[in-house]
């Protein structure tokens, strides 16, 4: 087999030209190589670089691990963050991997589709911005090209001064999201709500995030309607995790709450 | 390809032809069979190992990027026939069933003791909330752990 060790996301792309498997913290790319569902012969290691691993005010480089958005991110990035497998997991996996896997139950993925984020990627022959909606197109499949790379997430330079994460699986450490959620909310009102793991890519809830976001103080009837709402507007499966329908009861309680935590 | 890299302060070097992981060279041709292989997905924790100084499970390590690393296993912890701490405040609270886990504690537990001497007992558990204990249920190595904390107050 055959690895390359670029320093700098030039060299880096320039291998993956040829047709190579990039390597990020390997949480799961190694899964899929011990379970035999792949063996990539031409890997491109990322761990040596460094500008992947920069972290630029609003710009996340794809090499910052989750350990760091834990201690560093925003709120809810951060509350997400701290979610994220095990501290093992979290010193190893990346936010740029988690965005390239684009599982439905990624951690991350919900913030990144609340506050429009954009994926920025580069190939050998240039590089492109992608708004978070048309980069995520089904499970685990996106617009990136064989022979591009994620470079980073570029948030939006203000953020929502509230927002809130909120994950629900069946313990505490180590799970993957049943349904995961981030609601944001400004201070006129604008309230912002997405989820994962509850359609094939992370989705907003915007006739929910429109109903709310008129209403500056919300009754508790308002709350239940925005319940009734977003668990409306989900488009869950049945799978070995959970039910459709627990997922999507689960939904509209997790963002009822998170609203709270707004609200507060 | 040849993989060189540090284990446990000793240069080494493995041979490598498929994408097997860190943890495969470890156990089969390094003679470390202290880090487990079990799950190989990362949720069991018992190929814990500090990889650059970082936890990780060794499973999710694709063997040749550890290249130029320096890599500290369960055999590393001990230095020179004195036990870390860790490991006699295991032993004397009976912290040990079966003993698969238990290396994966314990190099989980000294990093965290170096990098904070006198966690809290919530801190303790998040510090091991990624290895996974079938036989314990987690009291005798949590209250282990305790006191190794409570000696360094």
């Amino acid at each position: 087999m055959d690895t390359q060790y670029p320093k700098t996301i030039d060299e880096a792309v320039s291998a993956l030209s040829d047709g190579a498997t990039p390597l990020a913290g390997g949480t799961d790319l190694m899964v899929e190589v011990n379970f035999g569902h792949r063996r990539p012969d031409h890997v491109v290691a990322l761990r040596r670089v460094d500008e992947l691993a920069e972290w630029d005010g609003s710009t996340i480089g794809a090499g910052v691990t989750w350990r760091r958005i834990e201690l560093e991110g925003p709120k809810a990035l951060a509350e997400a963050a701290r979610t994220v497998g095990s501290p093992q997991i979290r010193n190893a996996g990346t936010i740029g991997g988690n965005v390239a896997t684009a599982s439905p139950a990624g951690d991350g993925l919900p913030f990144l589709a609340a506050v429009d984020a954009s994926i920025e990627v580069r190939s050998a022959t240039g590089s492109r911005s992608i708004q978070w909606d048309e980069f995520f197109l089904g499970v685990k499949k996106t617009a990136l090209e064989a022979d591009e790379l994620v470079t980073g997430v570029d948030l939006p330079e203000d953020l929502p001064e509230r927002q809130a994460f909120g994950k629900v699986g069946v313990r505490n450490a180590m799970v993957i999201a049943t349904v995961c959620c981030v609601v944001t909310r400004e201070l006129d009102g604008l309230t912002r709500v997405a989820l994962g793991s509850v359609a094939p890519t992370p989705m907003r809830a915007r006739q929910s995030e429109e109903m709310i976001s008129a209403v500056a103080r919300p009754s508790e009837s308002d709350l239940a309607e925005f319940a009734r709402l977003v668990a409306a507007e989900v488009s869950p499966i049945t799978d070995h995790r959970s039910t459709a329908e627990y997922r999507r009861h689960a939904a509209g309680v997790l963002a009822r709450r998170l609203l709270g935590r707004c609200l507060r | 390809m040849i993989v060189s890299f540090i284990v446990n302060g000793e240069g080494v070097t493995a041979r490598v032809t498929t994408p097997v992981s860190l943890l495969d060279v470890l156990r089969d041709q390094l003679e470390l069979p202290g880090s487990k292989s079990a799950c190989e997905q990362g949720e069991c924790g018992s190929c814990s190992v500090l990889l650059d100084g970082a936890l990780v499970c060794a499973c999710l390590v694709m063997a040749v990027d550890a290249e130029g690393s320096t890599v500290r296993t369960v055999e590393g912890i001990a230095s020179e026939g004195t036990l870390h701490p860790v490991q006699v405040a295991m032993h004397e609270a009976g912290a040990v069933q079966c003993g698969f886990c238990t290396p994966g504690i314990v190099v989980a537990a000294a990093d965290l003791f170096d990098r904070d001497p006198t966690p809290t007992t919530d801190q303790i558990k998040e510090a091991v909330a990624g290895n996974i204990c079938r036989c314990t249920g987690y009291g005798a190595i949590v209250r282990a752990l305790e006191s190794v904390a409570g000696e360094r107050r």
